[in-house]
């Protein structure tokens, strides 16, 4: 099966450290120093408490499969899921290397970065 | 300060058309204009106040203003909240004409997006880079199709709906485009049909998709002593509501839509109960998006929508609520890709009597209208309409 190729992130002033940590392989969630709460997509604002003050923790990488949808019609078929992290928040993503027709929610998955076209890698998920 | 009673819609008109190669898009505006005022009986410098959406050409509303050379505004608004702004947009002109802001309220949608070969529901679009999701979502194929699929998928899985339940919205809109001359898709379908139509993004099939259609629809919506002196049935407008739904940070229930929001309100502002409301048009970009629409709005119990939709019981004069008597975003059209003006014109023909003989819905005395624009799977905005004959 041919993956499709995945269009480089936009990178922005409030995503960078995200992107630079994917870079070296370390996958980061935010965390509001002020309220203690994560959060997804990351973002310089808490959107619990308001404060500006977010940490970049390192995450385990674990997460279950909260729902997914397999595009059927595009050249090369990819499975799109929201996954819930084992730090709470669930977030946007593909599942790889896996046939897709046994993908199933609650589904454990953990994280593998995946290439993108000329951009920092990023985030996706593989059944464990 | 409510609105219930301040405004009534006084002309409705929806465009013929479902390819418009040979006409632009601001051209295609200024027919339903003047579709719906002459529908009124009302003339273009009676205008006062005139609402658009992202669909009109330029920024705001002033592009279209001056093609239509609209001379006499006091109020403008062009709130963008997707396929659902014409919904809310009557909800502001009632507003606005309660305030005393405009006494005559122009509303037009307007679009060609299969003349113009767009990929709608299949693509994945940037749409703008400043948007700070942007670099956490378009990397992965995040499309219209498979945002609201991940939507039924996971309601199949919290409540067990089915796609054979999903498939009956598509056949009850079947069966009342079948009577609209105008509908792109005017043949019968049967469950059978729809779950053995080819998957798009699972579970939804390709007869899960609403149709991709040029084409465009106006209201007119005027004061009570104006709408009185124009010998039209009067549509009054009685309740409205309207919300955003979206991520919330990483916490949410793809499950539940902004309608358990604006349709709460719009209830409690009109005094009304769903169970009183006689017609329903429903956004239907997808057959998943009818029913979670309709448990929302409280139809029937949250997880219970693929048991209400079964058997007929959306088709009109065979089942409890008839819904989308045009044949909806399903069968008949989509214009600009944007379903909510046909939503509120449709409930207009049904309170007026003018809908089609065979899917009238008898003694059609209160009716509601609710879209939700944007994207199902990720941010939404909801807007109900309630509205009643006098």
């Amino acid at each position: 099966m041919v993956a499709r190729k995945i269009p480089a992130p936009i990178v922005t002033v409030e995503s960078e450290p995200f992107w630079n940590a994917a870079r070296q392989g370390r996958f980061v969630v935010p965390a509001c120093a002020a309220c203690g709460k994560t959060h997804w997509y990351p973002r310089a604002v808490c959107p619990f408490c308001g404060a500006e003050n977010i940490e970049w923790r390192a995450a385990s990488g674990r997460g279950t499969i909260y729902s997914f949808s397999v595009m059927r019609r595009a050249k090369e078929p990819y499975a799109i899921a929201y996954v819930t992290l084992a730090e709470g928040p669930t977030m946007l993503t593909n599942i790889v290397a896996c046939d897709f027709d046994t993908l199933r929610i609650g589904q454990s998955v953990r994280v593998a970065f995946g290439e993108t076209e000329n951009g920092p890698p990023v985030p996706l998920f593989r059944p464990v | 300060m409510t609105i219930k009673g301040k405004a009534y819609i006084a002309g409705a008109f929806e465009h013929p058309t479902r390819h418009a190669p040979d006409k632009s898009v601001a051209q295609l505006h200024a027919e339903v204009a003047l579709g719906a005022l002459a529908d009124a009986g009302l003339r273009r410098d009676d205008v006062d106040g005139y609402f658009c959406a992202g669909d009109a050409p330029g920024p705001g509303p002033a592009t279209m203003a001056e093609y239509l050379n609209l001379t006499k505004l006091r109020h403008v608004d062009s709130t963008e909240l997707g396929g659902t702004s014409y919904v809310a947009l009557a909800g502001h002109a009632a507003a606005a004409i309660a305030l005393g802001q405009c006494d005559v309220a122009l509303i037009t949608l307007a679009g060609r997006p299969r003349s113009e070969g767009v990929a709608t529901g299949t693509t994945p679009r940037l749409r703008d880079p400043n948007q700070p999701e942007a670099g956490f979502e378009f990397p992965y194929g995040l499309t219209t199709a498979n945002g609201y699929a991940m939507c039924a998928m996971r309601h199949m899985h919290q409540y067990g709906t089915t796609s054979e339940q999903l498939a009956w919205i598509k056949v009850a809109a079947s069966h009342h485009a079948q009577h609209n001359p105008n509908a792109m898709l005017p043949e019968l379908v049967t469950v059978a049909d729809v779950v053995a139509s080819p998957l798009i993004a699972d579970p939804l099939h390709r007869l899960d998709c609403c149709v991709i259609s040029d084409g465009g629809g106006a209201l007119v919506i005027v004061r009570p002593e104006i709408a009185k002196s124009l010998g039209r049935p009067a549509v009054k407008i009685i309740g409205a509501g309207e919300t955003v739904k979206h991520l919330a940070g990483g916490a949410f229930d793809l499950t539940t839509s902004g309608a358990a929001r604006s349709g709460p309100a719009a209830f409690a502002e009109a005094g009304v109960k769903p169970a009183d409301i006689k017609y329903v048009s429903i956004y239907d970009s997808f057959t998943i998006t009818v029913l979670i629409q309709l448990e929302d709005l409280g139809f029937c119990a949250k997880g219970a929508g693929g048991k209400f939709v079964s058997d007929g019981n959306l088709i009109s004069g065979v089942g409890k609520l008839p819904f989308n008597t045009d044949g909806g975003g399903l069968c008949n059209n989509h214009p600009a890709n944007r379903g909510g003006m046909t939503k509120v014109i449709e409930a207009v023909r049904q309170l007026r009597g003018e809908a089609h003989p065979a899917v009238q819905v008898r003694n059609c005395d209160l009716a509601l209208a609710q879209g939700t624009g944007m994207q199902l799977g990720t941010r939404h905005c909801s807007a109900t309409l309630i509205m009643e004959r006098e």
